[in-house]
């Protein structure tokens, strides 16, 4: 009788949060038609146990260096489960960037500014659901961030799937260091919906969508296109302020998949495919393969490939001033490809001389990254006969560089 | 007619209900090992993904946040 009575509370209980869920999707998705199908789909599925992440502590120094830009700095996470049900974390994360970039050299002075990042985070289990909400605020002299995201996860078919729906809203704020009046806004929103799914005891995938949409004032305050004159009927160049749509919609989806092989290493494969609404579609890939040893050592090296194409409105020379409505000649919205090859070393430790510590590891990364642009120029070539050999405006060679990264880090659990 | 894609998902989803783990808990070592974590070292990816993101169009659909402008 006892025992019927606490199967049927527990029953109860959980068509209560199978509810609480639906409820979330219902307001998160707000797509009716869809939604009878989702609800159908949830209110069969068993629920199980999801868990905290463990607490654990990351010192991380950064430093990267290529195309006349060179950015480091420290990166710090601290993760501590604060009550039974409940897992805090904090991070704190600078830039200081000194750059003399292309864009600096072609239309600006060398500079130098510092970008400081806090977040706080909030993990709340709630009997098999696992909660998340944080905020993350971000500044530099002209550029301020804040975000705010929450989001939910859970298990299904013992733990077999992992589904995670999120949501981020940012609000920033653009300035211009040269002009004390100018101020814009941004106002971001992002969605996102995760399955991970275990398929064999060797293999596990996981797949992300995000939708994100951006409002406000989209392209850099400095930055401007470069378009064509003529004086004393020779070519040349004039520049001016860029102009970028006021709204960008973007829609990813990306896989990643790991398999441990047979004998103890693993091998992994991510993709991603993306498109958005200033006619840009990217393609990613990226391999990887860890390797530990028996001295406790964990090797991985990894190669990635990227590529996209242009934005409608970009150009590297336009015909006139004011040639059309949004002009753009940011590099980053022309069309290239990049290539990156990395290795990291780890070596793990466990402490038995702090009784505090469970476990930890060094750790050092090193990434070389090489980008080719197909129609983006070099337009701080020499343009003094005087000087040596000079290109016309409009043929110079297209602009590539390569870049370093190094990480070194250490990682502590407890 | 309408009905006829509704019902065969239904049942498809109905089906799912007595869907049983095909890897039991004992079979799972393999993916408790530490180099089957997705995102083993999340400091670093969410690094890595910033210093993409800043260098990219494409954004979103990753295993870590960035965060900034990434000007220039």
């Amino acid at each position: 009788m006892v025992r019927g009575a606490v199967v049927a509370v527990t029953r109860l209980s959980e068509n209560k949060k199978r509810l609480a869920v639906i409820n979330i999707l219902r307001q998160t998705l707000g797509a009716k038609r869809h939604f009878v199908l989702i609800a159908l789909l949830l209110a069969c599925l068993p629920l199980t146990a999801a868990i905290l992440p463990e607490d654990r502590f990351d010192a991380l120094y950064h430093y990267y260096s290529g195309g006349g830009v060179d950015i480091s700095g420290p990166s710090l996470l601290f993760r501590k489960q604060v009550a039974a049900p409940v897992s805090m974390s904090t991070h704190y994360y600078v830039d200081t960037i000194s750059s003399a970039s292309i864009d600096v050299v072609t239309q600006a002075s060398p500079y130098n500014e510092e970008r400081t990042e806090y977040g706080l985070n909030v993990d709340y289990l709630n009997g098999k659901s696992l909660l998340s909400m944080g905020y993350t605020t971000s500044s530099e002299n002209d550029y301020v961030a804040d975000t705010v995201n929450i989001g939910i996860s859970q298990d299904f078919f013992g733990d077999l799937t992992n589904i995670s729906l999120g949501f981020a809203r940012g609000s920033d704020t653009v300035t211009r260091s040269t002009d004390n009046v100018f101020e814009e806004q941004i106002e971001r929103r992002n969605y996102r919906l995760g399955l991970s799914q275990i398929l064999s005891k060797n293999m596990t995938v996981t797949l992300a969508f995000d939708l994100t949409s951006d409002e406000g004032f989209l392209n850099n305050p400095y930055r401007r296109y470069r378009y064509a004159t003529t004086v004393n009927n020779a070519l040349t160049e004039s520049w001016d302020y860029e102009r970028y749509p006021g709204t960008r919609t973007s829609t990813a989806l990306g896989m990643r998949g790991l398999y441990y092989l047979p004998y103890r290493a693993a091998i992994g494969l991510e993709v991603r495919q993306f498109s958005d609404t200033w006619g840009i579609n990217a393609q990613n890939w990226q391999l990887f393969y860890r390797h530990p040893t028996a001295m406790g050592w964990l090797f991985e090296v990894r190669y990635r490939q990227y590529s996209q194409n242009r934005a409608s409105f970009y150009s590297d020379l336009f015909n006139a001033q004011d040639a059309q409505n949004f002009m753009a000649r940011d590099k980053e919205l022309s069309t290239y490809s990049s290539q990156t090859l990395g290795i990291t070393a780890s070596y793990g430790f466990n402490t038995g001389a702090i009784s505090w510590i469970e476990r930890g590891s060094v750790n050092l990364s090193w990434d070389y990254m090489r980008f080719d642009y197909a129609n983006f120029r070099n337009a701080s070539v020499n343009r003094d006969p005087a000087k040596g050999p000079t290109y016309d405006v409009g043929k110079e060679p297209f602009y590539g560089f390569s870049a370093n990264i190094i990480q070194l880090y250490l990682s502590v659990w407890y | 007619m309408r009905l006829i894609p509704f019902i065969f998902v239904t049942i498809l989803l109905l089906q799912g209900c007595s869907i049983e783990p095909w890897v039991m808990p004992y079979e799972r070592a393999r993916l408790a090992d530490p180099i089957m974590l997705m995102d083993p070292n999340p400091v670093s990816s969410s690094y890595l993904n910033h210093v993409y993101q800043a260098r990219e169009s494409a954004r979103g659909a990753e295993s870590g946040q960035g965060g900034g402008c990434g000007c220039n």
